[in-house]
């Protein structure tokens, strides 16, 4: 009904769709922070760059059908080149660096963030190269590996050099500062004070905005085309003349940059970074917005982030008051029943909505409907 | 006439055995060039190894009089010959105007960044493209279903897209490997109509085909292959009668 609604809407009735999504999204923390407090903000903090990360991720597996478990990895890159070039600890654990930047390296984020979309590109690249000839479950092997590699070397490189500082992790990383307006400070504008967790909402926002215009462009265009033709049949793909090496090097370069920039925010918006935000399990989480969610259809994967990204932490605050209401008393551990409902939501949602929750209307349904 | 593809000594071994044996092949421009051949005879790893798919162990490959290296695929099909496939190979998940797009796409030149900055020559490009392949798709027969998933499509249908999305890439040849296989009779006779209409629209087509009656009826000239050896070549009356053909169909000595 709704998706009909849509399709028959008007040019002016989508304006006032964007227009009215636009406020709600402005208003959206300052309505959550009134009701759940600063916490519910930093969850849709972090839901954004889940975001930003899912999208990515649907360039490599929902357009191109390259199934990548190692995904995670490359918001590593980005992650750990921020913490490097914008932290002490390059500086106090070699003298020589100390000498060059006698007042400690300030990397500007904005800097960063070309820099590490640059260097996830590359490492897609480098990923992509040895597994070109690889398909499916041989593929996603590969890829876990290189997942795996990474992490184990960040955990790793404390000896002889200490570049990562092993599984302590990178501390004291400089917070998100743009064109000198530091975020991770409140910031009043006329007379009204915004809180550092809102102000990132929006930033984040925008950069979310901006990869799915692009994600949504590529999809709509020759490129997304091409991937689409190799997803479904890569020998054809090649007989329509597509460079099909080129177009899967593309892919994973495009959707390793979308998670490289991602990693930078990450570091900056925690302040830390150690090899465990980067496990296996997170690639998996990722994996599973995109297919949750609809793999290949832009809407639904956003759907899918933000629904996996909220979940968990709805189900947290909610287990033990539950239990309280209907026992008495807080029988199971909140954190093992919230483990339990995760993996049960994902069983159902795999049962019922096989294609995922908001999967590509089907063009014909569409103009027919 | 001119030469339009020319084919010379070209041998293709695989393990022990050898698959095509100094196999050479005319198709002049503007005609329908058939090749045909019973089971196993290597018309299929021939049409590979001029398309790109398979590398030929020996061989020279001349495209309108300018020599070209079947090294890959797309480079082929770049280089003008645009094929279909014996076990139909579409982009299922796509409607029938996107597989015919990405045909379309082959000539065209946008890139990354025209595509994610949405440039008004790139809209006006897409927009080119879209006509181009609903004109496509007209031409084969299929204008009332440009909107259906090609898994969706009768087989005949299916191979009609085939048609269309190879036209697509404006190509100087088309070579179509066994288009009538898995047809009924009615199915037969449309393809036999539009492979004679696209050949009088001035295009060069190179038929693989196991059905004799429609290869004998349409096509221009014919090659034939046995054992990976050219047994015979000429026009339709005079092969039908060579002896070797005779004996590599039926069988046996020829009385």
């Amino acid at each position: 009904m709704l998706k009909q609604l849509f399709h028959q809407a008007s040019k002016r009735d989508r304006q006032r769709f964007w227009i009215v999504s636009a406020i709600v999204l402005l208003a959206l923390p300052w309505i959550v922070g009134s009701i759940g407090g600063n916490y519910w903000v930093r969850v849709l903090d972090f839901a954004l760059l889940y975001i930003v990360l899912a999208l990515g991720l649907n360039v490599v597996i929902g357009f191109a059908g390259l199934l990548d478990l190692g995904y995670i990895a490359f918001y590593a890159v980005g992650a750990y080149s921020y913490a490097l070039l914008a932290s002490p600890h390059l500086t106090t654990q070699f003298p020589a660096i100390a000498a060059i930047f006698p007042t400690g390296l300030h990397f500007p984020l904005w800097g960063a963030l070309i820099i590490s979309f640059v260097l996830a590109a590359i490492f897609g690249v480098l990923l992509g190269f040895p597994t070109l000839k690889l398909r499916g479950d041989y593929l996603a092997i590969v890829t876990l590996g290189f997942g795996e590699i990474i992490r184990i070397f960040l955990n790793n490189l404390d000896r002889p050099l200490n570049l990562t500082n092993g599984p302590k992790g990178i501390g004291s990383i400089h917070p998100i500062e743009l064109f000198g307006i530091n975020l991770s400070k409140p910031i009043s504008i006329w007379g009204l004070q915004i809180p550092s967790l809102y102000l990132l909402f929006y930033f984040f926002l925008i950069l979310a905005v901006l990869v799915a215009i692009v994600c949504s462009r590529l999809e709509h265009s020759r490129i997304g085309r091409a991937w689409v033709a190799i997803r479904e049949d890569e020998v054809a793909a090649e007989a329509m003349g597509i460079e099909t090496r080129n177009m899967k090097l593309l892919a994973f370069a495009i959707g390793a940059s979308f998670a490289g920039a991602a990693g930078v925010l990450f570091a900056a918006f925690q302040g830390f970074v150690s090899p465990e935000s980067f496990t296996l399990w997170e690639s998996i989480v990722v994996l599973a917005m995109v297919v949750m969610g609809g793999m290949g259809h832009i809407p639904g994967v956003i759907l899918g982030a933000i629904l996996l990204a909220v979940f968990p932490e709805l189900l947290r605050s909610i287990a033990a008051p539950i239990q309280q209401f209907v026992f008495g008393s807080v029988l199971v551990d909140t954190e093992i029943i919230r483990q339990l409902l995760y993996g049960l939501a994902l069983i159902l949602i795999m049962l019922y909505r096989p294609n995922g929750i908001w999967q590509k209307p089907d063009a014909l349904k569409a103009a027919h409907g | 006439m001119s030469d339009l593809l020319k084919i010379y000594g070209v041998s293709k071994r695989f393990g022990g055995i050898q698959a095509l044996d100094d196999v050479g092949l005319r198709v002049r421009t503007g005609t329908i060039a058939g090749l045909i051949g019973p089971n196993g005879a290597g018309k299929t790893t021939f049409f590979n190894v001029i398309t790109g798919l398979y590398p030929a162990d020996q061989g020279e490959f001349e495209l309108q009089g300018r020599p070209y290296s079947p090294h890959s695929v797309s480079q082929v099909t770049q280089a003008g010959i645009a094929r279909t496939f014996q076990n139909i190979r579409l982009f299922k998940e796509m409607t029938a105007l996107e597989n015919v797009m990405v045909g379309c796409d082959c000539r065209s030149s946008i890139g990354v960044l025209g595509a994610i900055l949405g440039t008004q020559s790139n809209r006006r490009e897409e927009r080119v493209i879209r006509e181009k392949s609903l004109a496509f798709l007209e031409y084969v027969g299929l204008q009332d279903y440009t909107q259906h998933k090609a898994k969706n499509l009768s087989y005949g249908y299916q191979r009609r897209l085939e048609i269309a999305r190879a036209l697509a890439t404006e190509p100087i040849l088309l070579a179509l490997d066994e288009p009538a296989a898995g047809m009924n009779a009615s199915e037969k006779l449309e393809l036999r109509e539009l492979i004679l209409k696209i050949r009088d629209d001035g295009k060069t087509v190179l038929l693989i085909e196991h059905d004799v009656h429609l290869v004998m009826s349409i096509c221009d000239y014919l090659t034939v292959l046995d054992y990976g050896k050219v047994i015979a070549d000429g026009l339709p009356n005079e092969v039908r009668r060579h002896p070797e053909v005779i004996r590599a169909y039926l069988g046996g000595a020829v009385a």
